[in-house]
């Protein structure tokens, strides 16, 4: 029997197993949205801006090892979802973006709502795909999901014109494909996984470095049990938190500009450093010529070549799919059957326990007075037991719930570390709390970024999605503010958020929960009383220090020695 | 430093966009860049002069082949190659300066193509640098227009790009 392209495009969605699409229906799409209402397979989000639909298929992603799909129609849809698209590229989240293109013999005409979604998208996707004839739907659509998951992750687009996704064709979906100029690579050369076995054991001051590839890979827990096997110390990036578990002794918390003091040392420090599915990213190496001047040897496993050798040499590259390598590299460390020299581990530890002691751990001053920001996340790190999925928008509270929240397990702290994108937390937790229906899924935000894509609290009635949101309330763009403090002279130059509205109120008119938290003391019961409204979003507004900033910091430029402490401690 | 590389890729629309959007994305240099399909329709091959220091190429050569559409890639450079560019040069041709522009063609083994009553058109293959040289012999008051096509390679012997 012939389908028609749209239905064609949805029984694609079906086949690959897909539940919940977010969306925003248009001109360009209309008929695969009349595909979608003849079935009940694949569920349809229908968000209040094509940039949430993107980021909430993205939480769902980074949540649930799925690929995420979105659907936006042509023109402005597609506009809009181009900060989500290029949001989920720089943290490399597999999604599938379909997007309603003007008809094929309307491409080029400046046909109403065209635009070159091709030509848009391409340095922020994967890859891409016009088609062109309803007969490439199915195979398109099989390559898609295929490049989203495969390798290095990433989002695809495919855009597909509104004559297309009307004419007829067999619907027949290839159970596999295989695209001839691209093929991702699996385990490692095994003579480089020996090469970095080798110059491990001999490391006097071993250093693990773990980023975000760990977690796409499924490899935290051959991480763990290598560091733990190995006896080294370990560091998670900001992409990488719950890659190894933050409450562990080796755990020497987050590198980089607001990471540990005794991080910072001991990547700078280390005469071995191994990089695990992590780039060297400016925000935390910082300065590349200030971290080359201490000598060390660098092990660099990663899956794609490119992130290898791009800001710092390497001494052995690995490339391969980091479960798979980290799993050769075990191999390898049982059958030689040799431990790391325990005396010089055992003086670098020592070093490492000084550091700890000097930078004196994550800490700020309470107050009985005015609420601390970093004291409302140990608060909800102590309510939630450590087990919530935890999204965040950008700017200061991102970093204090990196910080203070100590996660154990990967695929918990869903925030974008690339592009660092506000009004990503919220949209991002509807797709969190979809996939995984029942868990606590708390929204760590800000005044400023709230409001980026504070709609989406319509969504979240809609669909009763009841994330809790924890909106650390400092009535600045904290994060602009503290830099300004800090290296424009105290001009706080538009940072002040002005003429807010009165959160409860909207939450309230939104149909939810609002409270509004100004004391010190009520932090807790708000909290509590928040969490154990399991049916309920609860949008609590915390009045926070306006003046606080976030230790420790390596400021931009500068190298990871040259971390600044918190100056009233 | 200077290098040539060339590289197979998938025949299709927006190809050659992702290669050139590459250049720009990341500020290296393009040189020059010359594509055309092979004797597999479904493969183009593509030649880009491009310069920078050996990390930048380093990069260069890895996010060319991190392009999807990109099957396969060589740096030239690397080994023994040739290089050819094809020059076409419209010159005024009057009077005495005919006989001297024919006997410089020769002597950079060109050929005239074209002749009308006030031009020749000269074609001339070689290296970029013999094209240079031959711009410079000739009289530079004489060159209406100047046609390259940019580098071409091939490696020698066995060294061989195909899928
Ligand atoms: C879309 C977008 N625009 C601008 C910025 C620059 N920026 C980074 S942090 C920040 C302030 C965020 O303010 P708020 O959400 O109130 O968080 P706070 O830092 O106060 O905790 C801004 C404007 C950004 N990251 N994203
Ligand atoms: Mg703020």
């Amino acid at each position: 029997m012939e389908l028609t392209g749209a239905e064609i495009a949805i029984r694609c969605l079906q086949e690959e197993g897909v539940e919940y699409i977010f969306g925003y229906p248009g001109g360009a799409v209309l008929h695969i949205y009349d595909a979608l209402f003849e079935q009940d397979k694949v569920k349809h989000i229908l968000v209040r801006h094509e940039q949430a639909a993107v980021h909430a298929a993205d939480g769902y992603a980074r949540s649930s090892e799925k690929v995420g799909v979105a659907l936006v129609t042509s023109g402005p849809g597609l506009t809009n979802a181009v900060t989500g698209i290029a949001t989920a590229y720089m943290d490399s989240i597999p999604l599938v973006i379909i997007s309603g293109q003007v008809p094929t013999y309307a491409i080029g005409e400046d046909a109403f709502q065209e635009v070159d979604a091709v030509g848009i998208t391409r340095p922020c996707v994967k890859h891409n795909y016009l088609v062109k004839d309803v007969k490439d739907i199915a195979t398109t659509i099989k390559k898609a999901f295929y490049l989203a998951k495969s390798g290095r992750p990433g989002p695809v687009l495919v855009d597909i014109p509104k004559d297309i996704s009307n004419n007829k064709t067999e619907f027949d979906y290839p159970s596999s494909v295989s695209i001839r100029s691209y093929n991702p690579v699996g385990k490692g050369e095994i003579e480089q996984v020996k090469r970095a076995a080798k110059l491990l054991l001999e490391a006097k001051r071993p250093m693990v470095y773990s980023g975000g590839g760990v977690v796409l890979s499924g490899a935290a827990s051959q991480l763990t049990e290598l560091v733990r096997m190995l006896g080294f110390p370990c560091t998670n990036t900001l992409m990488g938190l719950g890659g190894y578990p933050a409450t562990d002794k080796q755990f020497l918390g987050m590198p980089g500009m607001h990471g540990t003091y005794e991080a910072c040392m001991a990547m700078q420090h280390c005469d071995v450093l191994i990089a695990i599915g992590a780039r060297f990213d400016d925000r935390v190496v910082g300065n590349v010529e200030h971290f080359a001047q201490v000598p060390r040897k660098i092990i660099h496993i990663d899956i794609d070549p490119s992130s290898i050798a791009k800001r710092v040499k390497v001494d052995v590259p690995v490339v391969g799919d980091l479960k798979l390598v980290l799993e050769q590299l075990l191999v390898e460390f049982r059958n030689i059957k040799r431990k790391p020299n325990a005396k010089d581990l055992a003086a670098w530890w020592k070093q490492i326990d000084e550091w700890r002691v000097k930078g004196g751990g994550l800490r700020y001053k309470n107050s009985t007075e005015i609420i601390k920001p970093q004291f409302v996340i140990e608060k909800l790190y102590e309510i939630t037991g450590g087990d919530a999925f935890v999204t965040s928008d950008v700017g200061q509270h991102q970093m204090w719930a990196a910080q203070y929240y100590k996660f154990n397990k990967p695929r918990r702290w869903i925030n974008s570390g690339g592009l660092g994108t506000m009004g990503f937390g919220l949209p991002a937790a509807m797709g969190v709390q979809l996939i995984n229906p029942g868990a606590t899924v708390a929204c760590v935000t800000g005044e400023g970024s709230i409001q980026m894509n504070i709609q989406e609290l319509s969504t979240c009635k809609q669909f009763h999605l009841p994330i809790k949101l924890l909106s650390l309330n400092n009535r600045y763009l904290g994060m602009v503010r503290q830099w300004q403090e800090f290296f424009h002279g105290n001009r706080y130059s538009e940072s002040y958020m002005d003429a807010l509205p009165d959160f409860v109120k909207l939450a309230e008119s939104y149909g939810h929960i609002g409270i509004r938290i100004d004391k010190p003391s009520d932090v807790e019961p708000a909290i509590k009383e928040a969490f154990s409204r399991k049916d309920d979003l609860v949008f609590m507004d915390f009045q926070t220090d306006p003046t606080e900033n976030v230790f420790p910091m390596v400021p931009g430029g500068k190298g990871l020695s040259e971390v600044i402490l918190s100056e009233d401690l | 430093m200077r290098h040539i590389i060339s590289l197979l890729m998938e025949n299709e629309a927006g190809a050659l966009s992702r290669v050139a959007g590459l250049f720009s994305a990341r500020g290296y240099n393009i040189e020059s860049l010359v594509v055309a399909p092979t004797e597999d329709p479904t493969l183009s091959r593509m030649t880009i002069v491009t310069s920078g220091s050996d990390a930048v190429i380093e990069q260069i050569n890895k996010q060319l082949n991190k392009l999807i559409d990109v099957a396969a890639v060589m740096d030239l450079s690397e080994g023994e190659h040739l290089e050819r560019e094809l020059m076409l040069v419209k010159v005024s041709a009057l009077g005495q300066d005919r006989e001297e522009l024919k006997l410089m063609t020769d002597i950079f083994r060109g050929r005239i193509i074209d002749v009308s009553d006030k031009t020749y058109i000269i074609e001339l293959t070689g290296t970029g640098h013999k094209l240079d040289s031959f711009l410079q012999a000739i009289d530079h008051g004489l060159i209406l227009e100047t046609v390259r096509t940019g580098a071409s390679g091939i490696g020698r012997g066995g060294r061989i790009l195909k899928l």
